[in-house]
């Protein structure tokens, strides 16, 4: 009781809030525009929320300019280089699939402003999540990430398989939340505290307690469920057919990294001294998920499942530095960070493709990509360059984050670590069996309908392709860029 | 060592001058196909005579040595570097990459398989290019891996767009089983990375095959030497490819056209072959030792494999790419010999074999056009109606028999001899068994080809065509097949060419393995 009549306002460090409160300030700006201008502002809802995002940019740049390490709320809030590089990397995904939006959401006839409200929230709990150090504000930003995503799930109302993918999504999420919270409670009973540096002092003092394992796995498991991974991923394939393609895009891209994002600060500083729990259950959960992921894509005809499914398979990627993590830990975490930038980059465009190619065809089947290098050769080749990119092959940007991968399992060296990359290796093989069942019809095959006319590459379509298909090929060809931002969330992810 | 000047560009310009060649064309409209054409062979041309360039300067007298060295930095977090050189291993398969190319650009000129559309393909047979070249000059594992890598997905699209029947299957089965030997090869590389150590026990963490080269694996326990090996073995032995790795080869060959044919044969397999000289053997010469008995085996039963492989089949092209299968048999055999004389003459055979199948698949490909058929019990009497096809026929199924005096002889015979005599540590009796059955392969080599030669131009032309005109040796095909042709003479009448240049380079990697097997 003391603590609470005691209470002092703690001191709020503005610099280090700015980038919330700026993106705060946007989706509120936006919901204001809404309601003066109602019908008027429609057009100006897109724009205004990529605006949004950049500026978010800006106190981001500033606050690595100054590079000082900044903490919050007895340590619970933490702003360092690895928070920014991935406030940075949810923002700029944030802006591809604003830019996927525009014209689906637009055209498709949904309330536009709500949508960049919801995004730009989710955004906001994305960009919290990557400066928690503790489980309550672990626990809120993804709360504050999830419910917004829960609902843009459901945009098409008028789709009974878009309502499917909502309630699925969030009574899944929800159930999740609750494993965790169970966990959570353990740890917190345990540790007495729930900030991840006391965790790790009272984890690794005194004796093993049974009761530590369980709440460690069911935090892990809560989490497993958001990243979709097997066997908690049965959500995942139904929620991405059913949603909006620009939504299945961001809960693939930006979802999927805000959870692994979480993890890597969980494992990586709370549970660390348990790498006798921690690395035996990511290396199941990793060869798992990336196994059964790739084998099910194999079996897919619709494009979007494929990519769920091979969203899966590349989260079983992401998981497996994470079997190493106390061997290697610094190699361990610049793989998951630069495998995230990649296949951020990556994903999105493939889903941008996707969303070009459905613009004239309206179908979301493999088949309809027939003859596509015939009359849209540079959506193809782009294709092309994104899935030689999931797939791992250079010189597209996917190969380093494969490598980085190979690094840490071998850098922690070890039979268990060689066997996972042997298992790496094989799946490597099997996930370009599918992408070569999107490849063949696109290159090998006539046009099925003879409908030959060019696709229209929207503006905004445009825009988000380039960015996308530059960073890709810019990351094979210099891995170096995103090298480097791997190697300084490293540093200081583990300094303290 | 570095090179400065022009001389530090001359490495890089060969490699990356097919690719801005590729990207220029991508800027040019369909409708230029003129334009496409001349862009594609001037910048393929250019590569060449930087290539010739290179052989005039080449340092005979150093050729142990690499030369036109650049070292530049290059992924600096994962200590990964720009590194190219060449030296006498390097330079010979270099120049057939080189040659290779514009000759098939020369051969499609006019006709482009189906579907057409001129652009695409001489913009993959660039970027094949680029890949392909990068591999024979890159001196870092991570720039070859990148190189290594970059020549599967054009070559995918050649087999899967303007291959034959099954081209899905047969490109897919090209693109898996590849792949899976490179995931593997990466983990070998990054394997040797993290373990390798210098003379005085400190970790290297290098990429550098300069350096690894003359560490030559001491300092990592046999056993991982020998699992490391084995991803390599995976990595490269796919793409030979080696028994029982090989069965993506025919259908392969098989469905591709001839110009992917042509490419397959004389360089993408070396890239395999030339793997195991460049890295496996030297940077673990002790895993080597203990591999190379085994290695030997699945060449002498390639051979035999092949060889029987060939008596079976009814379609042409499917021959000549189960006698590659044969052919590969030979080479890996000189390399598992480990001696200057077995791994000279694989180096010898690999560019023979590069000229000769390429040859043979040339022909092939303009049969087929002729006739629109490859089914041996169909053709006959191509002596006849276009003797001078026929004649090159004759000459290239000489020299891929091993005549004594074409190129072909001095690839196999000397592998063979180098049997007698394996490399020190190695089991005497086991190589001489495979010395016996190799001599037996090319007793079958020489019966398949006579076979093949026999039913296809001699006699009479079928009735079947007695109405058609059947073409001879048209202008582009003069051109395509004169350097080829002119190389299997040559080479074979002066086989100091190479195995000057080479021997250098060999007689460094076997001193280092005689070291080592001293040491045992």
């Amino acid at each position: 009781m003391d603590v609470l009549l005691a209470f002092t306002r703690p001191s709020l460090d503005w610099h280090a809030l700015a980038p919330e409160l700026t993106l705060l300030a946007f989706g509120t700006l936006i919901t204001i525009v809404d309601i003066i201008w109602d019908d008027r502002s429609k057009q100006t809802m897109p724009t205004l929320a990529g605006i949004g995002l950049l500026a978010t940019l800006v106190p981001i740049l500033t606050l690595a300019v100054d590079g000082t390490e900044r903490s919050m709320f007895g340590g619970a809030y933490v702003v360092d280089d690895f928070s920014l590089v991935l406030k940075a990397l949810f923002l700029i995904s944030g802006y591809i699939v604003v830019l996927m939006s525009v014209d689906y959401i637009r055209e498709g006839d949904y309330y536009e402003n709500e949508y960049y409200t919801l995004m730009l929230t989710s955004l906001l709990g994305m960009v919290m999540m990557s400066s928690s150090r503790d489980l309550v504000s672990v626990f809120v930003a993804l709360e504050l990430l999830s419910i917004p995503a829960y609902m843009l799930a459901a945009w098409r109302k008028g789709g009974p398989r878009s309502n499917e993918a909502g309630l699925k999504y969030y009574l899944m999420g929800v159930f999740a939340s609750a494993v965790m919270l169970y966990g959570m409670s353990l740890v917190y009973g345990l540790a007495g505290s729930t900030t991840f540096d006391v965790i790790a002092q009272e984890l690794g003092s005194g004796s093993s307690n049974p009761v530590a394992v369980l709440g460690i796995l069911f935090v892990l498991i809560g989490f497993a469920f958001k990243v979709s991974a097997v066997p908690f991923h049965t959500w995942a394939p139904d929620t991405y057919e059913g949603a909006p393609t620009p939504v299945t895009a961001f809960l693939a891209v930006a979802s999927k990294t805000a959870g692994m994002v979480a993890l890597i600060q969980l494992v990586f500083v709370a549970f660390l001294v348990r790498d006798d729990v921690i690395q035996p259950f990511f290396w199941l959960i990793s060869a798992l998920t990336m196994t059964v992921g790739n084998l099910i894509a194999l079996r897919q005809t619709n494009i979007v499942r494929l990519l769920a499914y091979s969203g899966i398979a590349q989260g079983g990627f992401m998981l497996v530095p994470f079997a190493v993590a106390a061997d290697a830990p610094a190699r361990a975490i610049e793989a998951v960070v630069i495998y995230l930038a990649i296949y951020a980059f990556m994903n999105l465009g493939a889903f941008t493709v996707v969303l070009a190619v459905a613009r004239k065809t309206r179908s979301g089947e493999i088949d309809s990509y027939s003859g596509l290098f015939q009359y849209a050769p540079g959506l193809a080749v782009a294709m092309t360059v994104f899935l030689a990119a999931l797939a791992g092959i250079p010189p597209a940007g996917g190969w380093f984050a494969k490598f980085g991968l190979f690094r840490a399992l071998l850098d922690a060296g070890g039979g268990w670590a060689a066997a996972l990359g042997v298992i790496v290796a094989i799946n490597t093989v099997i996930a370009f069996a599918y992408y070569a069942r999107v490849l063949m019809p696109m290159w090998f095959q006539p046009v099925t309908d003879g409908d030959e006319r060019p696709i229209v590459v929207t503006g905004a379509l445009g825009a988000a392709l380039t960015v996308t298909l530059l960073a890709t090929m810019a990351f094979g060809v210099l891995p170096g860029l995103v090298g480097h931002f791997g190697e300084v969330s490293v540093l200081s992810a583990l300094g303290g | 060592m570095e090179a400065t000047g022009f001389d530090s560009w001359v490495l890089s310009l060969t490699v990356f001058l097919p690719l801005v060649g590729a990207v220029v064309i991508m800027m040019i409209p369909k409708a230029y196909e003129a334009e496409v054409k001349l862009v594609a062979l001037g910048s393929s041309l250019l590569a060449l005579i930087i290539g010739l360039y290179i052989t005039i300067q080449f340092n005979y007298g150093a050729a142990g040595d690499l030369q036109f060295v650049v070292d530049k930095g290059w992924i600096d977090v994962i200590n990964s570097r720009y590194i190219v050189g060449l030296d006498g291993l390097s330079l010979p398969l270099l120049m057939l990459s080189l040659v290779t190319v514009p000759l098939c650009l020369i051969y499609s000129w006019n006709h482009v398989p189906e579907p057409g559309n001129t652009k695409a393909f001489f913009i993959l047979l660039l970027i094949l290019s680029t890949g392909m070249n990068g591999t024979f000059v890159a001196q870092d594992m991570i720039l070859f891996f990148v190189f290594f890598e970059i020549v599967l997905l054009p070559m995918y699209f050649l087999i899967g767009v303007w291959g034959g029947e099954d081209r899905r299957y047969a490109s897919l089965k090209f693109f898996l089983y590849t792949l899976f030997g490179s995931a593997l090869m990466i983990i070998s590389f990054l394997a040797l990375f993290f373990l390798s150590k210098d003379s005085a026990g400190e970790l290297l963490h290098t990429f550098d095959m300069r350096v690894l080269t003359d560490v030559a694996g001491v300092g990592i326990i046999k056993s991982t030497q020998v699992w490391i090996f084995a991803g390599l073995f995976m990595g490269f032995g796919i793409k030979v490819p080696m028994f029982p790795f090989h069965t993506w080869l025919p259908d392969a060959h098989t469905q591709a056209p001839t110009v992917g044919s042509v490419i397959l044969a004389a360089v993408l397999l070396k890239l395999g072959t030339y793997g195991f000289v460049r890295i496996a053997i030297p940077f673990l010469p002790d895993a080597a030792i203990s591999w190379a008995p085994w290695i030997g085996l699945l060449a002498v039963i390639g051979i035999i494999y092949g060889a029987l492989g060939c008596l079976a089949q009814s379609d042409m092209k499917r021959l000549i790419a189960f006698s590659s299968v044969a052919h590969m048999g030979f080479v890996m055999l000189g390399i598992a010999t480990l001696t200057d004389f077995g791994i000279n003459a694989a180096i010898f055979g690999m560019v023979a074999h590069g000229m000769i199948t390429g040859m043979l698949f040339f022909i092939a490909g303009s049969v087929k056009e002729r006739y629109h058929t490859l089914e041996i019990s169909r053709l006959g009497g191509l002596l006849k109606s276009a003797p001078r096809m026929g004649w090159i026929l004759g000459f290239a199924s000489m020299a891929s028999l091993g005549l004594p005096g074409l190129a072909g002889f001095w690839g196999e015979f000397p592998a063979i001899l180098s049997a007698y005599n394996p490399g020190a540590g190695m089991p005497e009796e086991t190589f001489r068994t495979y010395m016996v059955i190799a001599a037996i392969g090319t007793v079958l080599a020489a019966g398949y080809l006579l076979w093949l030669y026999q039913r296809t131009a001699f006699g009479e032309p079928p009735e079947e065509f007695a109405g058609h005109e059947i073409a001879d040796v048209n202008r582009f095909e003069w051109i395509a097949w004169t350097p080829f042709l002119v190389g299997i003479a040559l080479f074979g009448v002066w086989p100091n060419l190479i195995f000057n240049v080479t021997d250098d380079v060999v007689a460094g990697i076997t001193a280092s393995v005689e070291a080592i097997a001293a040491g045992n």
